[in-house]
């Protein structure tokens, strides 16, 4: 090898590295910049007040600043949008990995890549101008204009492909030689799905439904558009209630002064999301993982 | 025999009745998505098919007359965000799997890497727009521009990018890399010759599906600061920008009719170049998989 070509192979080399070094280089801005602005809102307001405190209202007087409201408007959403996609997602899986014959399995695949596709802005019109009037003021009169319950279905739709090809990445993971016994023993098509094929690929659904959870969790402009804009400590999915990326699109719209309390609290908010997901996706990451390993 | 024992159960029809009800629900359960997706498409043909026109598309969005407004400047605040995106995003993207698929050992800051991917593909849009403000919009102080706009997307797709051409890197059979060391080739001969050709398929299909999502992305620009009343188009990377998901967002949050119907002529127009892209990047995979060489 010439020495211009070892030059030229190392310069190259060089060059992938640093653009792979990017995504290190994005955590720690990630990192950085959440923890040095809302240090700034942690001098004003007691941690202590933020994470237990009941009352949420930053821009009125008088101000409070419990950050709780938020992470139940949160959870409501996420966990209902579960309860939605996990059933779908997991059956509609179970049917393209057991049941389908190629050709169905050739035309679902696609269309769920096309239903992963569309913005979130499409799903946040579509529950705010279809979903509450036509499908949920009927059956529950009385339904505010915005409400959790809207949000949740389309976070739910959103979130059926994440957890759908997951599963079904899972369930085809499971040995045919585990099948086989099964129906060697006589178990119907429907015995192995569920008693052989399903347990088997426990970790894997659980990894799908953390990961569907984490995307729901950071949802924004559906929520947003759907879910209204009043911080309450409340189960009730009827009601108009707010998330943390709720709140952040709220105050960005808004013309905060830099520097302000208001605006820090975007910080320390986007810092609760933040961590709510990253701590959801390293288990679920961990989970695939151990998953993984046990079959290949 | 009619004795049972444990947990073996004979009555074999009953249990195959079962079964065919359990496999018809599964079956419904499937197609629950498809209708969805018909439904929601159904309806926003419905609501603004009536106001596509040559108008909606050259005219500029208005908050006087909603007769008149058009989505001129979100058109092109797209196409900018998209090509900025793109420029950096793409070559980022795919150098970085290149390095941790061909050159990469297996030591701490490879697995620091992947860990930071790995972490990074599920962090909320949102974050990425903080992000975004921090760094680019005050740091670097390129302000509310589309080149800030740009520039958070393309960190918001590259993980996106890096997994899927990682994985198409990955799917070339080591037999090719081994016949052009064999006569001699470096490694990066090696890559840009045969690796790199085998794996364009799959990398396009990633770049397109990565791209598309860069498109229908409004949260992390809203963070920016990016306006959602915009009435010029953007001439240069450091102009005030808006782009189609942030101009729709605008038309659903005013509580007039007049304004969902833009909206949904608005998404007409963004699903019309969003689920082509789709389509192609689905083709471009499905014809890869049909003549793979190997």
């Amino acid at each position: 090898m010439s020495q211009w070509t070892r030059f030229r192979e190392g310069a190259i080399r060089s060059v992938f590295f640093l653009c792979a070094a990017v995504s290190i280089v994005t955590t720690a801005g990630i990192a950085w910049v959440l923890i040095s602005e809302s240090a700034q809102f942690f001098a004003h307001v007691s941690p202590l007040e933020f994470f237990f405190g009941t009352r949420w209202a930053p821009l009125l007087e008088p101000r409070a600043y419990g950050v709780l409201p938020l992470v139940a408007g949160t959870l409501v959403i996420a966990v209902g949008s579960l309860i939605i996609a996990l059933p779908i997602g997991a059956a509609s899986a179970l049917y393209m990995s057991e049941y389908a014959p190629p050709w169905v399995r050739g035309f679902l695949k696609p269309v769920l890549e096309v239903l992963a596709g569309i913005p979130t802005v499409v799903y946040g019109y579509f529950a705010l101008t279809f979903i509450t009037p036509y499908v949920i003021q009927p059956l529950f009169p009385g339904t505010s204009v915005f409400n959790a319950a809207s949000a949740a279905i389309v976070v739910g739709v959103m979130i059926i492909p994440t957890i759908s090809s997951l599963c079904d990445d899972a369930f085809r993971a499971v040995p045919k030689s585990l099948r086989e016994a099964a129906f060697a023993l006589s178990a119907t098509r429907l015995e192995v799905s569920t008693r052989i094929v399903f347990p088997a690929a426990m970790s894997g659904v659980a990894a799908a439904v953390l990961l569907g959870f984490a995307r729901a969790v950071g949802e924004t402009m559906a929520v947003a558009i759907a879910a209204g804009m009043t911080p309450k400590l409340s189960l009730n999915p009827l009601q108009s209630l707010q998330t943390l990326t709720g709140y952040i699109v709220q105050v960005s719209l808004g013309d905060t002064p830099a520097g302000s309390i208001e605006y820090q609290t975007l910080f320390a908010c986007a810092m609760t999301l933040f961590l709510m997901t990253l701590a959801i996706n390293l288990v679920a990451i961990r989970v695939l993982r151990r998953f993984r390993e046990a079959y290949e | 025999m009619t004795q049972t024992t444990g947990a073996f159960e004979p009555r074999l029809a009953r249990r195959k009745r079962v079964g065919r009800l359990f496999m018809a629900g599964f079956a419904v359960m499937s197609f629950v998505g498809i209708g969805f997706l018909a439904v929601l498409i159904v309806r926003i043909l419905w609501e603004g098919l009536p106001w596509i026109s040559a108008k909606f598309i050259v005219n500029f969005p208005s908050v006087l007359s909603p007769a008149d407004a058009g989505v001129r400047s979100a058109l092109f605040g797209t196409v900018w965000l998209i090509v900025i995106t793109g420029l950096v995003s793409v070559p980022m993207g795919v150098a970085a799997a290149i390095y941790l698929e061909e050159y990469a050992s297996n030591n701490r800051i490879t697995r620091l890497i992947q860990l930071s991917i790995a972490n990074l593909a599920g962090v909320p849009s949102v974050v990425y727009g903080i992000l975004g403000l921090a760094v680019f919009v005050r740091w670097l102080s390129c302000g509310r521009s589309v080149l800030a706009g740009g520039l958070t997307v393309a960190l918001l797709v590259l993980p996106v990018i890096i997994i899927a051409s990682r994985e198409a890197l990955g799917a070339v059979p080591n037999s090719f890399r081994h016949a052009a060391y064999a006569l001699g080739a470096t490694r990066w001969q090696t890559i840009r010759s045969h690796v790199l050709p085998a794996a364009v398929p799959g990398i396009l299909t990633g770049v397109i599906l990565a791209l598309s999502r860069a498109i229908g992305e409004a949260a992390p620009l809203l963070m920016l600061g990016a306006l959602t009343y915009v009435t010029f188009v953007p001439e240069g990377p450091l102009d005030e920008f808006t782009v189609l998901p942030l101009q729709i967002y605008q038309w659903v949050d005013q509580p007039q009719a007049e304004f969902h119907h833009l909206a949904a002529a608005g998404i007409i127009v963004l699903l019309g170049v969003l689920l082509p892209m789709n389509g192609v990047a689905i083709a471009v995979r499905a014809w890869h998989q049909r003549r793979k060489a190997w």
